[in-house]
């Protein structure tokens, strides 16, 4: 991830700040410019997540990429938020534990870094709520 | 001074290493090691938690348990000796990860152990002076002790904010002093991994020196003593120290019993004895009447002087406790150890 992507989507990345659309009640997070439904009627307002969801299915990745090959193995889940959007995060817990349906909640993480003397990326992860 | 704590917060990673477990790999004897230290057991970060993450998580916990607008925040300050960056403010980043950016002042501080008190005197000060409504002081780190160093067996991780306003206090700042002189026993170098010491000498001329002169000055200047405190919080780099600390002074063990977290949690440096006091406000009463001293290495100590009030009620289960964060721990082995904390270089 470049420096200048990271910082563009850093409000969003720190507190799953998204978007929402007035007209129709749609929650969308990533964040949209346009509602995909009301298109050009659609009032579309930031909205912030309360972090708080489900987990929709996962996997546990064995197999990385370079900059996340230390954090092998974890899990990478898509998350259903409790205002309906679905997106795909890490989740921090035993492997013995992740299930379907889990209830899980945000946390503040290290996404990722660029090496030793590069930009180091924070985020939201989930954990389950039990934590 | 009309300053106190609006309100607290705190954060400790989930994973624990046992004194046994470190002594093992290194062929030394692990009851005398707990019986010297009185640290049974240490917290150990997450592969992908540090400083900041801490911080952030100790920082949403105070915003959470009074209900604080983040945007009434004027000043953030983060102690810690383990910053991520050496330049590059872990403070802004906390600040925008609560909402609190951009209206506000922040700064990064670091002196040893003692940073986060440093903090707490710096918005102490602001706030008072009216030159911001509400101040964040926060103590965290992932502190470093290199692989067999004494140290090992005791730097811990976690993390501890205060907010500190004038109105809705849980617990007025009465008074503070700190004592203050050039002594080198503890330090790291720009670029190095771990922190060297001075063995033994850390004892006498650094800790107990500065720690009792910083107490004794205080109670001195406000015409107190000992007993006319409920507790008592020393900076805990081990659970030995503080205890001999109290003893000096005049203090009891029943005093320090509720903030001496070390020995489940080993030392959190920057967040020492601020997490000593967070949980002693976690049990204290309107009227208690609390005294704390931090310690850092370099050499220096700050004291305070609380009384809590009847706000704290309101607040206390807005946030987890730190028993809370102390139960349920997820023990590992020294290899885990290792990979959490980056010892095993890829």
């Amino acid at each position: 991830m470049s420096v200048p992507r990271f910082w563009r989507r850093l409000k969003n990345l720190y507190n799953l700040i998204g978007t929402h659309c007035k007209k129709c009640g749609g929650f969308f997070y990533p964040p949209r410019n346009m509602c995909p439904k009301c298109r050009r009627n659609g009032v579309i307002v930031p909205f912030k997540f309360k972090g708080a969801g489900e987990v929709v299915t996962f996997t546990i990745v064995h197999s990385a990429a370079k900059d996340y090959a230390k954090l092998t193995p974890y899990i990478l889940a898509i998350i259903k938020l409790d205002e309906g959007p679905r997106l795909t995060s890490q989740v921090i817990c035993s492997h013995e534990d992740i299930h379907i349906g889990m209830k899980v909640k945000s946390a503040f993480r290290k996404l990722g870094e660029e090496s030793d003397r590069g930009m180091i990326y924070y985020g939201t992860k989930f954990i389950p709520v039990e934590s | 001074m009309n300053v106190g704590i609006v309100s607290y917060g705190v954060y400790i990673p989930r994973y624990r290493i046992k004194v046994e477990e470190i002594a093992k790999v290194w062929g030394a004897n692990a009851n005398s090691i707990i019986d010297g230290l009185m640290v049974y057991e240490k917290s150990v970060p997450d592969m992908d938690e540090d400083t900041i993450t801490i911080a952030v998580e100790a920082a949403r916990n105070a915003i959470n348990r009074a209900g604080i607008n983040p945007e009434k925040i004027g000043a953030i300050y983060t102690g810690s000796e383990s910053h991520p960056y050496a330049v590059k403010p872990s403070s802004t980043i906390v600040a925008e990860a609560v909402g609190a950016t951009p209206d506000l002042t922040l700064a990064d501080f670091e002196f040893a152990c003692k940073a986060g008190t440093a903090a707490i005197q710096t918005c102490m000060g602001m706030v008072d002076s009216d030159m911001i409504e509400l101040g964040m002081a926060i103590g965290s780190d992932v502190s470093q002790g290199a692989p067999g160093d004494a140290l090992e067996y005791t730097a811990a991780a976690g993390g501890v904010a205060y907010i500190l306003g004038k109105n809705n206090q849980v617990a007025n700042i009465e008074s503070t002093y700190s004592f203050t002189t050039d002594t080198p026993d503890f330090w790291r170098r720009e670029g190095m991994p771990y922190p060297e010491h001075g063995g033994r000498f850390t004892g006498e001329p650094g800790y107990f020196k500065h720690v009792t002169s910083a107490a004794q000055g205080l109670m001195e200047r406000m015409g107190t003593k000992p007993s006319d405190y409920d507790y008592a919080v020393f900076h805990q780099p081990n659970g030995k120290f503080p205890t001999r600390a109290a003893k000096m002074l005049g203090f009891t063990n029943e005093q320090i019993k509720p903030g001496l977290v070390v020995p489940r949690l080993g030392n959190t440096y920057s967040g020492s004895c601020m997490m000593g006091l967070a949980a002693t406000l976690d049990i204290a009463k309107a009227e208690d009447r609390i005294f704390m001293t931090s310690f850092g290495s370099g050499a220096g100590s700050d004291a305070f002087s609380f009384v809590v009030t009847d706000k704290i009620e309101e607040i206390r289960n807005g946030a987890p406790s730190v028993e809370k964060y102390l139960e349920n721990p997820i023990y590992i082995n020294y290899a885990t150890y290792a990979r959490h904390k980056g010892k095993i270089k890829l």
